[in-house]
């Protein structure tokens, strides 16, 4: 019935208050899209494209907006993300720097302190690791060790987890580790919707984000709404997103383990297994209301990430879960993550280390009681 | 039921997991003399086509020649900072000129076929290529031992080659095999070769520096008689972890030589747009430091030889050469977005390494520009038939995802994606 009420509302607009009221009621959380009377006329755009332009229009609103990173400016970016913002911008808002990730993490949060907004790029978040003290100590924790007199408007953005066989130095999700610190905003967009909505929300947001994005994303098309294109249309950070209702299973997932996960439910409908996708959108604020609602629902977590699964995100899922719905449960969380394993380069051996959606698949369907013994298959 | 739920969870665990490869040492490493014979020689080719291309160059006696002294000139001198510079003469015999000039054809091809493989899709991921440095690698090894050790970042395949490791290694280790130097596992950025005292293969630019700098700390430590040579690039040149080792390296006296490969280009940065001075072996300040044509193989023996003999008695010590790679930064960099062809192109007609050598092996007529050209075609073949037998060989067995993250496991239990459905007991 949701499903029928969503696309009517895709064909016809959100415009009488009844209507909207009805939502609300269906709904007890508020949804992640703005209620805004325009047509849902869809256009494709990539990632990459959402990203972009999502830049673009922020810098072009917020002259205290700037860009720096290595590859930014004259090469247009070494995932070509800030392709065209020099030409248009200038060297002084797009700001090429030397390969030395602490120092120019330490100026961005410099140049924030003083009231700049940067947006500091990193060419992945494997090299973050070396500005890792000013992200947390410099950045996350000022607002409060200076009792809210210097907050930090800065967002740290660039690709994180596994790409396609680039080993294991630059394969791992950062997710978890960003996640468990207060003071940081964690986000983890999946579709361009995303990307362009959270990208903005990041940058007008006064603290630091740190924004993971992902590399085999860049170039997915997504529809995306005339809303979406909109230069002020924005996503609230710290709320997830139901992108499949369901009522069997839960299934919560972040960046590119959303795709699996949707894929999953296919595969799982056929089985009579109806899923419900979350994509959870920010890790910190991580949306506990909506994943809790749902399991309520559905009685059956399954969590999905490419991150290592002890002390995951996956895990922090399940404690809630568990603190706040644990007599909903009807079968234990399910957490399908990447192997505990640094990550190997061979192709076989990487897809091992990998969620696949079989991995999600078997897990929503141990969940469901519905596995097939594992006499069965030996 | 919860009882069956838990009784099929327990059938899941999978026996423990035995380490019980080991590294193939029957492709053992040699001299660097004896390098270009040895490896017509190793088990890497069938012994038929080995017997013929031995022989090839055995015909001729100029190729073990080691006792006549031809002495050269560098290209350029070289420039000191904080230290008086050597003599820009260099002895060399026959031998060594046609051991330069085979090796580092083999080098080249290795790179240049690495090229196809990667636009084939057989390597994945990050491919970084080192034709046109080929010098660097070449004249190092001809003025140290395997007892010295050597560190580099990501740029690895010809320092891999260089130290004793064979085409098949590598070439297999590229194509994520089990033949690989690190059984597949590691990729294009992570060749190894302890028993060569070579050191990787590292994705994280500068990291390697403080690395290097640990192997000099602990060849002091054990009072041993070597040196560690710790590479970098230009783009590495500006990490403060470099200058945070570096003085630790100079309060204590380490034997480390910090060499700076500058191609010129950080990724696509060119080096002035990246460093306030790159005057690279000036940066050292109060750590003497040595400017050197890297293009030329004898100025590069001659620089390693004079900086390891600096090393031992006086610490640390900088070794700026001046290179140039031909391939963009990686082979997902064209290369020519932020330089000219005709600047490559321009380098490769006036100082490529192999032409310099070839040039003086014609000079001093030691060998026919005929016999020059087989020897490259030979290289050419044997990469051909390196890649074949790579290509031959198995990707890991899936129990190998979890060799390995330890040395020590005690018997810890690791999961793979699903971990109910993939344990393994870490040995």
């Amino acid at each position: 019935m949701w499903g029928i009420m969503k696309h009517k509302l895709g064909a016809r607009g959100l415009s009488t208050p009844v209507f909207g009221d009805y939502m609300q009621r269906l709904r007890p959380i508020a949804s992640a899209i703005r209620f805004r009377p325009y047509s849902s006329a869809t256009k494709q755009m990539t990632v990459r494209d959402a990203l972009n332009s999502a830049l673009d229009e922020e810098m072009a609103a917020d002259s205290d907006v700037f860009i720096m990173g290595e590859e930014v400016g004259e090469y247009q970016g070494a995932y070509k993300i800030s392709k065209g913002l020099l030409d248009k911008y200038g060297p002084d808002r797009v700001v090429d720097t030397p390969i030395t990730e602490a120092g120019f993490t330490g100026i961005g949060v410099g140049a924030a302190y003083h009231g700049l907004k940067p947006v500091i790029e990193f060419m992945t978040f494997n090299f973050a690791m070396q500005a890792i003290d000013h992200i947390i100590n410099s950045a996350a924790k000022t607002n409060y060790m200076s009792a809210g007199k210097i907050n930090v408007p800065i967002v740290f953005r660039g690709p994180n987890g596994p790409a396609a066989g680039v080993g294991a130095q630059h394969s791992q999700c950062y997710g978890a580790w960003y996640g468990s610190v207060p003071g940081l905003k964690v986000l983890v967009p999946y579709s361009s919707e995303d990307a362009r909505g959270l990208l903005k929300a990041a940058i007008r947001d006064p603290d630091p984000v740190v924004f993971l994005e992902n590399e085999l994303l860049y170039g997915e098309s997504f529809p995306v709404s005339a809303e979406a294109l909109d230069s002020s249309f924005s996503l609230p950070i710290g709320k997830a997103k139901i992108e499949r209702e369901g009522k069997d299973v839960t299934i919560t997932a972040f960046s590119k383990m959303v795709g699996y996960a949707l894929k999953a439910a296919e595969i799982l409908e056929k089985d009579g297994i109806n899923a419900e996708v979350i994509n959870l959108r920010s890790i910190r604020p991580l949306d506990r209301a909506t994943i809790n609602a749902s399991v309520r629902k559905t009685n059956r977590l399954v969590t999905v990430e490419e991150g290592f699964s002890q002390h995951g995100v996956g895990a922090e899922v399940c404690a809630t879960v568990v603190e706040d719905s644990f007599g909903y449960l009807d079968a234990p969380v399910e957490r399908i993550a990447g192997a505990d394993v640094p990550t190997p380069y061979a192709a076989n051996l990487e897809r091992l280390a990998f969620p696949q959606i079989e991995d999600v698949v078997r897990a929503a369907k141990r969940a469901c009681f519905r596995s097939v013994p594992m006499a069965a298959n030996a | 039921t919860l009882l069956s739920f838990v009784l099929s969870a327990a059938l899941l665990q999978h026996p423990p997991l035995h380490q019980t490869y080991r590294f193939d040492l029957s492709i053992g490493h040699k001299t660097a003399d004896d390098m270009a014979l040895a490896r017509r020689s190793s088990n890497l080719l069938k012994p038929l086509s080995t017997a013929s291309s031995s022989s090839f160059l055995n015909r001729r006696p100029f190729s073990t020649d080691d006792s006549t002294t031809i002495t050269v000139e560098t290209s350029v001198p070289f420039t000191g900072h904080n230290c008086e510079p050597p003599s820009r003469s260099i002895d060399t015999t026959p031998k060594e000129l046609m051991t330069f000039f085979t090796d580092m054809a083999l080098m080249r091809r290795m790179e240049i076929a690495a090229d196809s493989l990667y636009k084939s899709k057989l390597i994945r991921g990050f491919c970084h290529l080192y034709d046109g440095q080929e010098a660097v690698s070449i004249g190092m090894e001809a003025a140290i031992t395997k007892k010295d050790c050597i560190i580099t970042a990501y740029r690895d395949h010809c320092i891999f080659l260089g130290r004793g490791g064979t085409l098949l290694e590598s070439f297999s280790e590229l194509m994520g095999r089990q033949a690989g130097c690190s059984r597949g596992k590691g990729g294009s950025m992570h060749f190894y070769k302890k028993d060569a005292c070579f050191f990787g293969g590292h994705g994280i630019v500068g990291a390697q520096v403080p690395l290097g700098c640990g192997l000099a700390f602990a060849q002091k430590y054990r009072k041993e008689d070597h040196v560690t040579f710790t590479m970098y690039g230009d783009g590495a040149a500006n990490q403060g972890q470099l200058f945070e080792a570096l003085n630790m390296a100079a309060l204590w006296d380490l034997p480390a030589i910090l060499v700076c490969e500058n191609n010129h280009y950080g990724m696509g940065t060119a080096e002035w747009r990246a460093a306030k001075s790159p005057a690279y072996y000036k940066r050292g300040d109060y750590v003497p430091g040595l400017k050197v044509d890297g293009m030329d193989a004898f100025a590069v023996k001659q620089a390693c030889k004079f900086a390891k003999e600096h090393a031992l008695k006086n610490g640390p010590i900088i070794l700026e050469m001046d290179t140039y790679r031909y391939h963009g930064h990686s082979m997902s960099d064209p290369g020519s977005t932020y330089r000219t062809r005709d600047e490559i192109s321009g380098v490769r007609q006036e100082r490529d390494p192999i032409e310099r050598i070839r040039k003086l092996i014609l000079a001093h007529d030691i060998a026919t520009e005929k016999e020059l050209k087989d020897i490259e075609k030979l290289a050419r073949k044997e990469v051909d038939e390196a890649i074949a037998k790579a290509k031959e060989s198995p990707m890991p067995d899936d129990p190998e995802l979890f060799t390995n993250v330890y040395r020590k496991g005690f018997g810890v239990e690791s999961f793979g994606t699903d971990r109910k459905e993939v344990r393994a007991t870490l040995p």
